[in-house]
Protein backbone atom coordinates (compact mmCIF):
# COMPACT_ATOMS: atom_id res chain seq x y z
CA UNK A 1 0.00 0.00 0.00
CA UNK A 2 3.09 2.16 0.68
CA UNK A 3 4.02 4.82 -1.47
CA UNK A 4 0.47 6.27 -2.73
CA UNK A 5 0.07 9.75 -1.66
CA UNK A 6 -3.41 10.33 0.68
CA UNK A 7 -5.41 12.48 -1.19
CA UNK A 8 -6.82 15.43 0.78
CA UNK A 9 -10.42 14.85 1.36
CA UNK A 10 -12.29 17.05 -0.37
CA UNK A 11 -15.61 17.96 1.06
CA UNK A 12 -16.61 20.90 3.21
CA UNK A 13 -16.42 19.42 7.32
CA UNK A 14 -20.12 18.80 8.33
CA UNK A 15 -21.05 19.28 11.67
CA UNK A 16 -23.13 15.81 11.21
CA UNK A 17 -21.48 13.08 13.28
CA UNK A 18 -23.66 10.35 12.66
CA UNK A 19 -27.64 9.76 11.25
CA UNK A 20 -29.94 7.38 11.70
CA UNK A 21 -33.07 7.48 9.49
CA UNK A 22 -35.66 5.25 10.26
CA UNK A 23 -34.02 2.36 10.90
CA UNK A 24 -35.36 -1.38 11.58
CA UNK A 25 -33.74 -4.09 12.63
CA UNK A 26 -33.91 -7.49 14.12
CA UNK A 27 -32.49 -10.47 16.51
CA UNK A 28 -33.37 -13.96 15.56
CA UNK A 29 -35.80 -12.73 13.05
CA UNK A 30 -37.09 -10.88 15.85
CA UNK A 31 -37.99 -7.15 15.25
CA UNK A 32 -36.45 -4.70 17.82
CA UNK A 33 -35.58 -1.53 16.69
CA UNK A 34 -38.97 -0.26 14.63
CA UNK A 35 -38.04 3.08 13.06
CA UNK A 36 -35.44 4.26 14.96
CA UNK A 37 -33.99 8.25 13.94
CA UNK A 38 -31.56 10.51 15.36
CA UNK A 39 -29.16 12.85 14.47
CA UNK A 40 -25.72 13.36 16.17
CA UNK A 41 -23.39 16.34 15.70
CA UNK A 42 -19.54 17.07 16.28
CA UNK A 43 -19.13 18.08 19.74
CA UNK A 44 -22.32 16.62 21.42
CA UNK A 45 -23.14 13.55 23.78
CA UNK A 46 -26.65 12.11 23.65
CA UNK A 47 -27.69 9.81 26.25
CA UNK A 48 -30.03 7.46 25.25
CA UNK A 49 -32.24 5.42 28.67
CA UNK A 50 -35.02 3.35 28.29
CA UNK A 51 -36.37 0.10 29.86
CA UNK A 52 -35.06 -2.98 30.23
CA UNK A 53 -35.62 -4.71 26.66
CA UNK A 54 -36.63 -1.63 24.44
CA UNK A 55 -33.75 -2.12 22.38
CA UNK A 56 -30.71 0.03 24.02
CA UNK A 57 -28.09 -2.99 23.17
CA UNK A 58 -29.54 -3.65 20.03
CA UNK A 59 -28.60 -0.12 18.79
CA UNK A 60 -25.14 -0.06 19.78
CA UNK A 61 -24.57 -3.86 18.36
CA UNK A 62 -26.51 -2.94 15.01
CA UNK A 63 -24.56 0.46 14.69
CA UNK A 64 -21.40 -1.94 15.54
CA UNK A 65 -22.03 -4.31 13.04
CA UNK A 66 -22.56 -7.62 15.22
CA UNK A 67 -23.17 -10.62 13.12
CA UNK A 68 -26.95 -11.95 14.00
CA UNK A 69 -28.21 -8.28 13.94
CA UNK A 70 -29.93 -7.58 10.50
CA UNK A 71 -30.84 -4.35 9.31
CA UNK A 72 -34.46 -4.81 7.63
CA UNK A 73 -35.01 -1.14 6.82
CA UNK A 74 -33.85 2.56 7.61
CA UNK A 75 -29.99 3.58 7.02
CA UNK A 76 -26.95 4.63 8.85
CA UNK A 77 -24.68 7.74 7.63
CA UNK A 78 -21.62 7.96 9.36
CA UNK A 79 -19.43 10.87 8.99
CA UNK A 80 -20.33 11.12 5.08
CA UNK A 81 -20.03 7.08 4.61
CA UNK A 82 -22.67 4.32 4.45
CA UNK A 83 -21.70 2.93 7.74
CA UNK A 84 -24.39 -0.42 6.93
CA UNK A 85 -21.88 -0.84 3.89
CA UNK A 86 -18.89 -1.47 6.31
CA UNK A 87 -17.64 -4.46 8.20
CA UNK A 88 -17.04 -4.30 11.89
CA UNK A 89 -13.46 -3.68 11.35
CA UNK A 90 -13.98 -1.48 9.05
CA UNK A 91 -16.14 1.00 10.58
CA UNK A 92 -13.77 0.71 14.01
CA UNK A 93 -10.90 2.07 10.89
CA UNK A 94 -13.84 4.95 9.96
CA UNK A 95 -14.06 6.20 13.80
CA UNK A 96 -16.73 4.03 15.30
CA UNK A 97 -15.99 2.61 18.98
CA UNK A 98 -18.34 0.26 20.35
CA UNK A 99 -17.81 -0.16 24.40
CA UNK A 100 -18.84 -3.23 25.85
CA UNK A 101 -21.27 -3.96 28.47
CA UNK A 102 -19.96 -7.03 29.18
CA UNK A 103 -16.35 -6.55 27.71
CA UNK A 104 -15.54 -10.52 26.00
CA UNK A 105 -12.18 -12.26 27.71
CA UNK A 106 -9.92 -14.04 25.39
CA UNK A 107 -7.52 -15.93 27.03
CA UNK A 108 -3.80 -16.20 25.68
CA UNK A 109 -3.67 -12.81 23.91
CA UNK A 110 -2.07 -9.52 25.91
CA UNK A 111 -4.07 -6.67 25.91
CA UNK A 112 -1.20 -4.88 24.44
CA UNK A 113 -0.49 -7.54 21.87
CA UNK A 114 -4.30 -7.20 20.37
CA UNK A 115 -4.38 -3.53 21.15
CA UNK A 116 -1.08 -2.64 18.91
CA UNK A 117 -2.10 -5.00 16.60
CA UNK A 118 -5.74 -3.43 16.56
CA UNK A 119 -4.73 0.06 16.25
CA UNK A 120 -1.90 -0.37 13.66
CA UNK A 121 -4.80 -2.69 11.77
CA UNK A 122 -6.85 1.07 12.24
CA UNK A 123 -4.35 3.27 10.97
CA UNK A 124 -2.96 0.62 8.24
CA UNK A 125 -7.22 0.87 7.03
CA UNK A 126 -6.59 4.55 6.92
CA UNK A 127 -3.20 4.50 4.83
CA UNK A 128 -0.95 6.18 8.45
CA UNK A 129 2.03 4.16 8.72
CA UNK A 130 2.09 1.98 11.90
CA UNK A 131 2.75 3.23 15.53
CA UNK A 132 6.56 1.78 16.73
CA UNK A 133 6.63 -0.45 20.06
CA UNK A 134 7.83 2.29 22.03
CA UNK A 135 5.33 4.86 21.09
CA UNK A 136 2.49 2.35 21.31
CA UNK A 137 3.66 1.73 24.78
CA UNK A 138 3.88 5.54 25.30
CA UNK A 139 0.61 6.05 24.36
CA UNK A 140 -0.75 2.98 26.48
CA UNK A 141 0.96 4.08 29.59
CA UNK A 142 -0.52 7.31 29.50
CA UNK A 143 -4.10 6.01 28.54
CA UNK A 144 -3.69 3.76 31.49
CA UNK A 145 -2.72 5.90 34.05
CA UNK A 146 -6.22 8.76 32.79
CA UNK A 147 -7.81 5.83 33.78
CA UNK A 148 -5.78 5.08 36.93
CA UNK A 149 -5.37 1.41 35.97
CA UNK A 150 -2.18 -0.32 36.84
CA UNK A 151 -0.08 -0.30 33.26
CA UNK A 152 0.80 -4.32 34.19
CA UNK A 153 -2.87 -5.08 33.66
CA UNK A 154 -2.18 -4.20 29.71
CA UNK A 155 0.23 -7.52 29.81
CA UNK A 156 -2.41 -9.37 31.24
CA UNK A 157 -4.64 -11.69 28.74
CA UNK A 158 -7.42 -9.48 27.04
CA UNK A 159 -9.76 -9.00 30.27
CA UNK A 160 -9.19 -12.29 31.86
CA UNK A 161 -9.47 -12.25 35.45
CA UNK A 162 -10.16 -8.42 35.44
CA UNK A 163 -13.05 -7.24 37.83
CA UNK A 164 -16.44 -5.74 36.96
CA UNK A 165 -14.45 -2.17 37.36
CA UNK A 166 -11.56 -3.22 35.71
CA UNK A 167 -13.18 -4.61 32.78
CA UNK A 168 -15.11 -1.17 32.01
CA UNK A 169 -11.36 1.21 32.64
CA UNK A 170 -9.87 -1.09 30.51
CA UNK A 171 -12.72 -0.41 27.67
CA UNK A 172 -12.00 3.29 28.68
CA UNK A 173 -8.12 3.20 27.87
CA UNK A 174 -8.91 0.72 24.74
CA UNK A 175 -11.17 3.88 23.73
CA UNK A 176 -8.00 6.57 24.48
CA UNK A 177 -5.88 4.34 22.69
CA UNK A 178 -7.85 4.10 19.18
CA UNK A 179 -8.69 8.08 19.59
CA UNK A 180 -12.30 7.46 17.76
CA UNK A 181 -14.26 9.91 16.01
CA UNK A 182 -17.95 8.41 17.88
CA UNK A 183 -17.87 6.38 20.95
CA UNK A 184 -21.15 4.29 21.49
CA UNK A 185 -20.62 2.90 24.97
CA UNK A 186 -22.91 0.29 26.22
CA UNK A 187 -23.92 0.35 29.90
CA UNK A 188 -20.58 1.64 30.63
CA UNK A 189 -21.93 2.50 34.35
CA UNK A 190 -23.00 -1.50 34.59
CA UNK A 191 -20.90 -3.00 37.48
CA UNK A 192 -18.83 -0.01 38.50
CA UNK A 193 -18.85 1.45 42.09
CA UNK A 194 -18.86 4.87 43.14
CA UNK A 195 -15.40 5.63 42.81
CA UNK A 196 -15.06 3.89 39.34
CA UNK A 197 -18.13 5.48 37.80
CA UNK A 198 -16.24 8.49 38.86
CA UNK A 199 -13.10 7.57 37.15
CA UNK A 200 -14.83 6.17 33.42
CA UNK A 201 -16.84 9.93 33.79
CA UNK A 202 -13.81 11.90 33.76
CA UNK A 203 -11.87 9.47 31.18
CA UNK A 204 -14.89 9.91 28.67
CA UNK A 205 -15.09 13.60 29.70
CA UNK A 206 -10.84 13.89 28.42
CA UNK A 207 -10.81 11.36 25.72
CA UNK A 208 -14.53 12.29 23.80
CA UNK A 209 -15.62 15.44 24.84
CA UNK A 210 -13.94 17.18 22.21
CA UNK A 211 -15.77 19.83 18.91
CA UNK A 212 -14.71 16.69 16.27
CA UNK A 213 -15.64 13.94 18.47
CA UNK A 214 -18.99 12.70 19.88
CA UNK A 215 -20.79 10.02 22.21
CA UNK A 216 -23.43 8.07 22.12
CA UNK A 217 -24.23 6.92 26.42
CA UNK A 218 -26.58 4.03 26.10
CA UNK A 219 -27.66 3.42 29.91
CA UNK A 220 -30.14 2.32 32.29
CA UNK A 221 -29.21 5.30 35.02
CA UNK A 222 -28.79 8.80 35.40
CA UNK A 223 -25.60 8.44 37.54
CA UNK A 224 -23.30 7.96 34.94
CA UNK A 225 -24.95 11.46 33.74
CA UNK A 226 -24.26 13.47 36.35
CA UNK A 227 -19.88 12.55 35.35
CA UNK A 228 -20.49 13.26 31.85
CA UNK A 229 -23.01 15.94 31.39
CA UNK A 230 -25.50 14.88 27.82
CA UNK A 231 -25.68 17.79 25.61
CA UNK A 232 -29.63 15.56 24.65
CA UNK A 233 -31.37 12.83 26.31
CA UNK A 234 -33.41 10.19 24.21
CA UNK A 235 -36.07 7.97 25.36
CA UNK A 236 -36.01 4.65 23.54
CA UNK A 237 -38.98 2.24 24.44
CA UNK A 238 -40.32 -0.10 21.97
CA UNK A 239 -37.66 0.38 19.16
CA UNK A 240 -38.15 3.77 18.97
CA UNK A 241 -37.22 7.42 20.16
CA UNK A 242 -40.25 8.38 21.72
CA UNK A 243 -39.15 11.19 24.06
CA UNK A 244 -36.42 13.61 23.24
CA UNK A 245 -34.85 16.63 25.87
CA UNK A 246 -32.11 18.03 27.52
CA UNK A 247 -30.21 16.56 30.44
CA UNK A 248 -33.36 17.53 32.61
CA UNK A 249 -35.25 14.30 30.66
CA UNK A 250 -32.61 12.51 32.20
CA UNK A 251 -33.47 13.69 35.91
CA UNK A 252 -37.02 12.95 35.21
CA UNK A 253 -36.99 9.65 34.18
CA UNK A 254 -34.83 9.33 37.18
CA UNK A 255 -37.64 10.66 39.59
CA UNK A 256 -40.86 9.36 37.86
CA UNK A 257 -39.49 6.28 36.01
CA UNK A 258 -40.28 5.19 32.34
CA UNK A 259 -43.58 4.84 33.32
CA UNK A 260 -44.35 8.10 34.23
CA UNK A 261 -42.38 9.78 32.05
CA UNK A 262 -44.01 8.11 29.00
CA UNK A 263 -47.53 7.77 30.24
CA UNK B 1 7.69 -54.64 10.81
CA UNK B 2 8.00 -54.55 6.94
CA UNK B 3 4.61 -55.09 5.80
CA UNK B 4 2.68 -52.36 5.52
CA UNK B 5 0.33 -51.81 8.27
CA UNK B 6 -3.76 -51.90 8.20
CA UNK B 7 -6.39 -49.88 9.22
CA UNK B 8 -7.68 -52.80 11.87
CA UNK B 9 -4.56 -52.25 13.20
CA UNK B 10 -5.48 -49.28 15.88
CA UNK B 11 -2.59 -46.80 16.06
CA UNK B 12 -3.04 -46.86 12.23
CA UNK B 13 -6.78 -46.32 11.37
CA UNK B 14 -6.80 -42.73 10.33
CA UNK B 15 -3.38 -43.49 8.44
CA UNK B 16 -3.50 -42.33 4.72
CA UNK B 17 -1.92 -45.86 3.15
CA UNK B 18 -1.37 -44.44 0.12
CA UNK B 19 1.63 -41.92 1.22
CA UNK B 20 2.74 -44.38 3.71
CA UNK B 21 3.10 -46.85 1.39
CA UNK B 22 5.59 -44.00 -0.26
CA UNK B 23 7.73 -43.86 2.46
CA UNK B 24 7.65 -47.02 4.11
CA UNK B 25 9.05 -48.98 5.87
CA UNK B 26 10.00 -45.87 8.46
CA UNK B 27 13.03 -46.37 10.59
CA UNK B 28 12.76 -46.04 14.25
CA UNK B 29 14.45 -43.53 15.96
CA UNK B 30 15.78 -44.07 19.43
CA UNK B 31 16.26 -41.98 22.15
CA UNK B 32 17.35 -42.84 25.18
CA UNK B 33 17.64 -40.39 28.30
CA UNK B 34 19.67 -41.96 31.36
CA UNK B 35 18.87 -42.02 34.88
CA UNK B 36 19.37 -38.86 36.54
CA UNK B 37 19.67 -36.88 33.05
CA UNK B 38 17.53 -34.27 31.47
CA UNK B 39 16.88 -33.67 27.58
CA UNK B 40 14.88 -31.71 25.45
CA UNK B 41 14.10 -32.70 21.45
CA UNK B 42 12.13 -30.58 19.09
CA UNK B 43 10.44 -31.81 15.80
CA UNK B 44 9.21 -29.41 13.25
CA UNK B 45 7.08 -31.28 10.15
CA UNK B 46 6.50 -28.51 7.29
CA UNK B 47 6.76 -30.31 4.10
CA UNK B 48 5.54 -31.34 1.43
CA UNK B 49 4.49 -34.89 0.63
CA UNK B 50 5.10 -37.25 3.42
CA UNK B 51 6.28 -37.17 6.19
CA UNK B 52 6.36 -40.47 8.66
CA UNK B 53 8.67 -40.15 11.95
CA UNK B 54 8.93 -43.04 14.40
CA UNK B 55 10.35 -42.58 17.86
CA UNK B 56 10.84 -45.04 20.26
CA UNK B 57 12.29 -43.18 23.87
CA UNK B 58 13.71 -44.89 27.24
CA UNK B 59 13.75 -42.71 30.27
CA UNK B 60 15.95 -43.82 32.89
CA UNK B 61 15.19 -43.75 36.50
CA UNK B 62 14.18 -39.57 37.58
CA UNK B 63 15.17 -38.70 34.21
CA UNK B 64 13.14 -35.74 32.26
CA UNK B 65 12.56 -35.26 28.67
CA UNK B 66 10.23 -32.63 27.31
CA UNK B 67 9.81 -33.53 23.70
CA UNK B 68 7.75 -30.67 21.69
CA UNK B 69 6.21 -31.12 18.22
CA UNK B 70 4.99 -29.05 15.35
CA UNK B 71 3.13 -31.21 12.62
CA UNK B 72 2.01 -28.62 9.79
CA UNK B 73 2.76 -31.34 6.92
CA UNK B 74 1.24 -30.09 3.53
CA UNK B 75 0.73 -33.75 2.50
CA UNK B 76 0.46 -36.50 5.13
CA UNK B 77 2.36 -35.98 8.57
CA UNK B 78 2.62 -38.47 11.23
CA UNK B 79 4.07 -38.68 14.18
CA UNK B 80 4.46 -42.10 16.32
CA UNK B 81 5.91 -41.79 20.22
CA UNK B 82 6.32 -44.46 22.37
CA UNK B 83 7.89 -43.70 25.70
CA UNK B 84 8.73 -46.09 28.36
CA UNK B 85 9.33 -44.48 32.08
CA UNK B 86 11.44 -46.21 34.89
CA UNK B 87 10.69 -44.84 38.32
CA UNK B 88 10.34 -41.08 38.98
CA UNK B 89 11.11 -40.08 35.51
CA UNK B 90 9.35 -37.59 33.50
CA UNK B 91 7.97 -36.62 30.60
CA UNK B 92 6.16 -33.51 28.79
CA UNK B 93 5.10 -33.36 25.88
CA UNK B 94 3.95 -30.58 24.17
CA UNK B 95 2.29 -30.75 20.33
CA UNK B 96 0.91 -28.95 17.85
CA UNK B 97 -1.44 -29.76 14.68
CA UNK B 98 -1.66 -26.93 11.57
CA UNK B 99 -3.45 -28.65 8.47
CA UNK B 100 -5.44 -27.16 5.93
CA UNK B 101 -6.92 -28.47 2.42
CA UNK B 102 -7.56 -31.94 1.94
CA UNK B 103 -4.30 -32.36 4.07
CA UNK B 104 -3.72 -35.39 6.82
CA UNK B 105 -1.43 -35.37 10.04
CA UNK B 106 -1.47 -37.42 13.19
CA UNK B 107 0.20 -37.60 16.39
CA UNK B 108 -0.05 -41.37 17.83
CA UNK B 109 1.70 -41.75 21.52
CA UNK B 110 2.03 -44.56 23.56
CA UNK B 111 3.35 -43.31 27.17
CA UNK B 112 4.00 -46.40 29.39
CA UNK B 113 4.50 -46.16 33.25
CA UNK B 114 6.81 -48.71 34.61
CA UNK B 115 7.27 -48.08 37.74
CA UNK B 116 6.38 -46.15 40.53
CA UNK B 117 6.50 -42.23 40.86
CA UNK B 118 6.57 -40.98 36.89
CA UNK B 119 5.02 -38.32 35.73
CA UNK B 120 3.95 -37.46 31.93
CA UNK B 121 2.08 -34.92 30.99
CA UNK B 122 0.72 -34.52 27.24
CA UNK B 123 -0.83 -31.40 25.53
CA UNK B 124 -2.15 -31.45 22.35
CA UNK B 125 -3.79 -28.83 20.01
CA UNK B 126 -4.96 -29.02 16.74
CA UNK B 127 -6.50 -26.00 14.20
CA UNK B 128 -7.65 -28.12 11.03
CA UNK B 129 -8.66 -25.88 8.33
CA UNK B 130 -9.98 -26.61 4.77
CA UNK B 131 -10.94 -30.83 4.31
CA UNK B 132 -7.75 -31.26 6.43
CA UNK B 133 -7.95 -34.09 9.40
CA UNK B 134 -6.14 -33.73 12.33
CA UNK B 135 -5.77 -36.95 14.70
CA UNK B 136 -4.46 -37.61 17.93
CA UNK B 137 -4.62 -41.66 19.59
CA UNK B 138 -2.84 -41.21 23.21
CA UNK B 139 -2.59 -44.64 25.15
CA UNK B 140 -1.21 -44.00 28.65
CA UNK B 141 -0.43 -47.53 30.05
CA UNK B 142 -0.06 -47.85 33.74
CA UNK B 143 2.29 -51.38 34.62
CA UNK B 144 1.39 -53.64 37.56
CA UNK B 145 3.20 -52.05 40.73
CA UNK B 146 3.94 -48.70 38.70
CA UNK B 147 1.88 -46.83 42.19
CA UNK B 148 1.96 -43.04 42.34
CA UNK B 149 1.88 -42.32 38.56
CA UNK B 150 0.68 -38.67 37.72
CA UNK B 151 -0.56 -38.71 33.76
CA UNK B 152 -2.28 -35.88 32.73
CA UNK B 153 -3.71 -35.79 28.35
CA UNK B 154 -5.34 -32.40 27.39
CA UNK B 155 -6.48 -32.30 24.02
CA UNK B 156 -8.49 -29.60 22.04
CA UNK B 157 -8.78 -28.75 18.47
CA UNK B 158 -10.92 -25.94 16.45
CA UNK B 159 -11.75 -26.31 13.83
CA UNK B 160 -11.85 -23.79 10.84
CA UNK B 161 -14.37 -24.75 7.93
CA UNK B 162 -17.20 -27.16 7.87
CA UNK B 163 -15.65 -29.41 5.65
CA UNK B 164 -12.40 -30.03 8.32
CA UNK B 165 -12.13 -33.07 10.79
CA UNK B 166 -10.27 -33.88 14.04
CA UNK B 167 -9.85 -37.29 15.52
CA UNK B 168 -9.08 -37.29 19.26
CA UNK B 169 -8.72 -40.51 21.47
CA UNK B 170 -7.21 -40.66 24.61
CA UNK B 171 -6.62 -43.71 26.07
CA UNK B 172 -6.01 -45.15 29.37
CA UNK B 173 -5.07 -48.84 30.51
CA UNK B 174 -4.35 -49.01 34.31
CA UNK B 175 -2.95 -52.09 35.97
CA UNK B 176 -1.92 -50.18 38.99
CA UNK B 177 -3.82 -48.96 41.86
CA UNK B 178 -3.20 -45.33 43.31
CA UNK B 179 -2.49 -43.63 40.41
CA UNK B 180 -3.72 -40.69 38.99
CA UNK B 181 -5.11 -40.20 35.46
CA UNK B 182 -6.63 -37.32 33.60
CA UNK B 183 -7.45 -36.42 30.18
CA UNK B 184 -9.62 -33.56 28.97
CA UNK B 185 -10.56 -33.50 25.40
CA UNK B 186 -12.50 -31.64 23.19
CA UNK B 187 -13.26 -29.98 20.05
CA UNK B 188 -14.87 -26.90 18.94
CA UNK B 189 -15.03 -23.71 16.88
CA UNK B 190 -13.23 -19.85 17.53
CA UNK B 191 -15.15 -17.83 19.99
CA UNK B 192 -17.59 -15.76 17.71
CA UNK B 193 -18.22 -12.98 20.67
CA UNK B 194 -14.49 -12.92 20.91
CA UNK B 195 -13.73 -12.65 17.11
CA UNK B 196 -16.80 -9.85 17.16
CA UNK B 197 -14.73 -8.20 20.15
CA UNK B 198 -11.34 -7.90 18.11
CA UNK B 199 -13.09 -6.68 14.63
CA UNK B 200 -14.78 -3.93 16.60
CA UNK B 201 -11.78 -2.58 17.94
CA UNK B 202 -10.11 -3.18 14.29
CA UNK B 203 -8.66 -6.11 13.67
CA UNK B 204 -10.00 -7.41 9.96
CA UNK B 205 -11.12 -11.26 10.18
CA UNK B 206 -8.34 -13.08 9.16
CA UNK B 207 -6.14 -11.63 11.89
CA UNK B 208 -8.54 -11.44 14.65
CA UNK B 209 -8.54 -15.24 14.01
CA UNK B 210 -4.90 -15.31 13.84
CA UNK B 211 -4.54 -14.05 17.24
CA UNK B 212 -7.13 -16.10 18.65
CA UNK B 213 -5.23 -19.57 17.20
CA UNK B 214 -1.86 -18.40 18.26
CA UNK B 215 -2.79 -18.02 21.61
CA UNK B 216 -4.84 -21.58 21.28
CA UNK B 217 -1.81 -23.11 20.10
CA UNK B 218 0.82 -21.47 22.49
CA UNK B 219 -0.40 -23.66 25.32
CA UNK B 220 1.59 -26.41 23.77
CA UNK B 221 4.77 -24.86 23.26
CA UNK B 222 4.75 -22.99 26.47
CA UNK B 223 8.09 -23.43 28.46
CA UNK B 224 9.73 -25.11 25.68
CA UNK B 225 13.36 -24.15 25.15
CA UNK B 226 12.69 -23.57 21.59
CA UNK B 227 9.34 -22.00 21.86
CA UNK B 228 9.97 -18.94 19.79
CA UNK B 229 10.84 -21.02 16.67
CA UNK B 230 8.01 -22.86 17.26
CA UNK B 231 5.59 -20.01 17.91
CA UNK B 232 6.89 -18.63 14.30
CA UNK B 233 6.75 -22.05 12.76
CA UNK B 234 2.91 -22.67 13.81
CA UNK B 235 2.22 -18.90 12.66
CA UNK B 236 3.32 -19.31 9.26
CA UNK B 237 1.16 -22.62 9.14
CA UNK B 238 -1.94 -20.44 10.42
CA UNK B 239 -1.03 -17.95 7.91
CA UNK B 240 -1.04 -20.11 5.30
CA UNK B 241 -4.74 -21.28 6.52
CA UNK B 242 -6.51 -17.93 7.00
Amino acid sequence: MAGFPQSIPFFTKSPIMLTIDNLHATVADKPILKGLSLTINAGEIHAIMGPNGAGKSTLGYTLGGRPGYEVTGGSVTFDGQDLLALEPHERAAAGLFLGFQYPVEIPGVSMVQFLRESLNAQRKGRGEEPLSGGAFLKLAREQAGLLKLDADMLKRPVNVGFSGGEKKRAEMVQMGILDPKLAILDETDSGLDIDALKVCGEGINAIMRRPDKAVLLITHYQRLLDYVKPDFVHVLAGGRIVRSGGADLALELEQQGYEGVLA
Amino acid sequence: MTALPTRHDEAWRYADFAALATVWPVAQQAIVVDAGESAAHTLVLTGAGTEVRDLAITLGEGAHLSLHVLNAARGYGRVAVRVALARGAQFHFGAAQVAGADHRVEIVTEVVHTAPDAISRQIVRQVMAGRATGNYLGRVVVDRGAVGTDGEQSIRAMLLDRGASANARPELEIYADDVKCAHGCAIGELDKDGLFYLASRGLPPAAAKALMLQAFLAEAFAGADDEERLTTAALAALEDLL
